[in-house]
């Protein structure tokens, strides 16, 4: 009977996110998006340019984690869609929200391990990280939060081409890095850029990372936490609902 | 004894295409059932919704007395699939997909290593465990893909064309493995293009075609009820006119195939008679004469197209 409920789900879920991580963590999208184009967006706008190091590595931090937790998660459902295997997944006695979350697991440990990546550049070029406590609470936040964001990018419309779902997802995410405070600050924003950046879930993260390193911060450290929180259930609750509605037509 | 599987009214319209249309069947457990219809039928739609794929647009449907519809995962837990595209994942090796279904099943570690690899030695897959299912052909996907389905030791198994496009020891080990699963007790739902299998291993045959089931027998009993398909085949020393042939009394119609005419009829033994007569009548001598029952295959024809023609 357990094996129905909660903790059988969730044994499931693991299962579906140790799969993903095997197949899809060398595939080109991800390689791509989640580790190249994350790179090479820091160098165009940090290299030449005067600054702290502490504001080079909440830009370079920020990125990676958001690139590279966004990375797996959008192209999962259409590349399996298309290989005929998410018939397979979808035939066995794994519930939806298992199904998904499996994925979200599998995003959120890329995300975690590709961002120790500057973590470790950062404390080597000499940033004295103030609150670390803070920021790897910060760090499991919003990695939940990103990949649960890339697998509400792949709900609709229910394609089986990954190539138009990271598509979509591309577009998506490059205007929020640019909204986001991590290459202008949150406090030397105009008013609406205020306002657009608060609908950014990259916002408090990048806020937290400020507080983290050089103490300062828009937010305060608990509303940062929360807004991740609420933006992790909402785009999780989300997805998975688009997702029970949209399976039957992806599958036909 | 409750039925294994059980169908009633299940409905599916795909925009203005009604893929099934309020079909009712049970499959009684520890039976083959055979599924059988042309393309575009409905019987992969019909398997869709029995394996909780699709939700159909009305109608109910129990698995060992699970609704799919309300109890789908305990449903699902039973039963497993072998569908008709191949799709073990290939970028896993054989092993890694079988562990894999296992965990997905909530069949603990010791157990899914020793039904795997007793699977994998059945199906003499044991020596590629360890490689890409992207290299296997298509007789190997298809043999991994059974020893998926058969991990969890499943009450009823649902296979969609298993044999197409296989070898023929490929095919015949999967049959003979689908023989000896239901000698064990599971219950198989087959669907096929294949008579000769179906005839070979079905106990009972559903034909369905445009969404709804035309017949549902025994092979044998489908072979009896269609009388007016016995034929007598006949060859002569010289070449013999099937139109003339034709004419002959109780014959429906006559047919040339190969050296042989074959000739339709109700009365076997009258046309073998009359037979007899035309060829003495022309001079004629008879080199083979042989009265053939209908096969399964001339009866889901004539099931098809008096299905079409209603």
């Amino acid at each position: 009977m357990l094996e129905y409920q909660f903790l059988g789900q969730l044994k499931r879920a693991f299962a579906i996110a140790k799969k993903d991580l095997r197949i899809y963590y060398k595939s080109g999208p991800v390689v791509i998006y989640g580790l190249i184009a994350p790179f090479f967006l820091f160098l165009a706008f940090f290299i030449g340019r005067n600054m702290p190091i502490e504001r080079l590595f909440t830009g370079l931090i920020g990125m990676t984690i958001f690139f590279s937790s966004m990375s797996i998660s959008p192209a999962i459902v259409p590349f399996e869609a298309r290989s005929r295997t998410l018939e397979r997944l979808v035939s066995t006695p794994v519930s939806v929200w298992a199904m998904f979350i499996g994925d979200v697991i599998a995003s959120f440990l890329y995300g975690i391990l590709i961002s120790i990546v500057p973590v470790i550049i950062g404390l080597v070029l000499g940033v004295n990280i103030i609150h670390p406590l803070v920021l790897c609470l910060g760090m499991i936040l919003a990695a939940f939060c990103f990949a649960s964001f890339g697998i509400l990018l792949s709900a609709y419309p229910p394609t089986d081409v990954p190539s138009t779902v990271m598509m979509i997802s591309t577009l998506v995410k490059f205007p929020l890095v640019f909204i986001s405070g991590v290459f202008v600050p949150i406090s030397e924003m105009q008013d609406w850029g205020r306002i657009i950046a608060s609908f950014s879930p990259l916002t408090y993260y990048t806020d937290l990372v400020n507080c983290c390193t050089q103490e300062i911060s828009y937010y305060s450290v608990f509303a940062d936490f929360i807004a991740l929180i609420g933006f992790t259930l909402l785009f999780l609750i989300t997805a998975i609902k688009i997702h029970e509605k949209t399976i039957p037509e992806r599958l036909s | 004894m409750e039925p294994a599987i059980e169908v009633k009214g299940l409905t599916k319209d795909y925009k203005e295409i009604t893929a099934v249309n309020r079909i009712n069947f049970e499959v009684k457990n520890g039976e083959i059932f055979g599924f059988l219809g042309p393309n575009g039928a409905g019987k992969t739609t019909t398997i869709r919704i029995l394996t909780g794929v699709i939700k159909p647009d009305s109608g109910a449907a129990t698995i060992m007395d699970y609704s799919i519809l309300k109890e789908p995962l305990k449903a699902k837990q039973i039963m497993s699939v072998v569908p008709e595209m191949a799709n073990a994942y290939i970028d896993l090796t054989a092993w890694q997909n079988l562990m894999l279904t296992g965990e997905l099943y909530g069949v603990n570690k010791k157990k899914r290593q020793e039904r795997a690899n007793h699977l994998l030695k059945e199906f003499k897959l044991y020596e590629r465990r360890n490689h890409l299912a992207r290299g296997f052909s298509k007789g190997m996907k298809q043999k991994l893909i059974l020893c998926m389905a058969l991990l969890t030791k499943p009450q009823v198994l649902f296979l969609d064309e298993p044999t197409s496009g296989l070898d023929v020891e490929s095919a015949r080990l999967i049959r003979d493995t689908i023989r000896q699963y239901n000698r064990d007790g599971t219950t198989i739902f087959l669907s096929t293009h294949n008579m000769e299998e179906a005839n070979q291993l079905c106990d009972r045959i559903a034909i369905i075609n445009h969404g709804k089931i035309a017949a549902i027998d025994s092979p044998e009993n489908l072979r009896m009820k269609s009388s007016s398909l016995k034929s007598v085949e006949v060859s002569f020393n010289k070449p013999a006119s099937a139109n003339e042939l034709s004419k002959i009394s109780n014959v429906t119609q006559a047919k040339k195939i190969g050296d042989k005419i074959r000739l339709y009829t109700d009365e076997p033994h009258s046309v073998i008679n009359s037979l007899i007569d035309y060829a003495r009548s022309r001079g004629l001598t008879v080199i083979s004469l042989n009265t053939l029952a209908p096969t399964l295959e001339d009866v889901f024809i004539k099931l098809i197209k008096e299905h079409k023609e209603h």
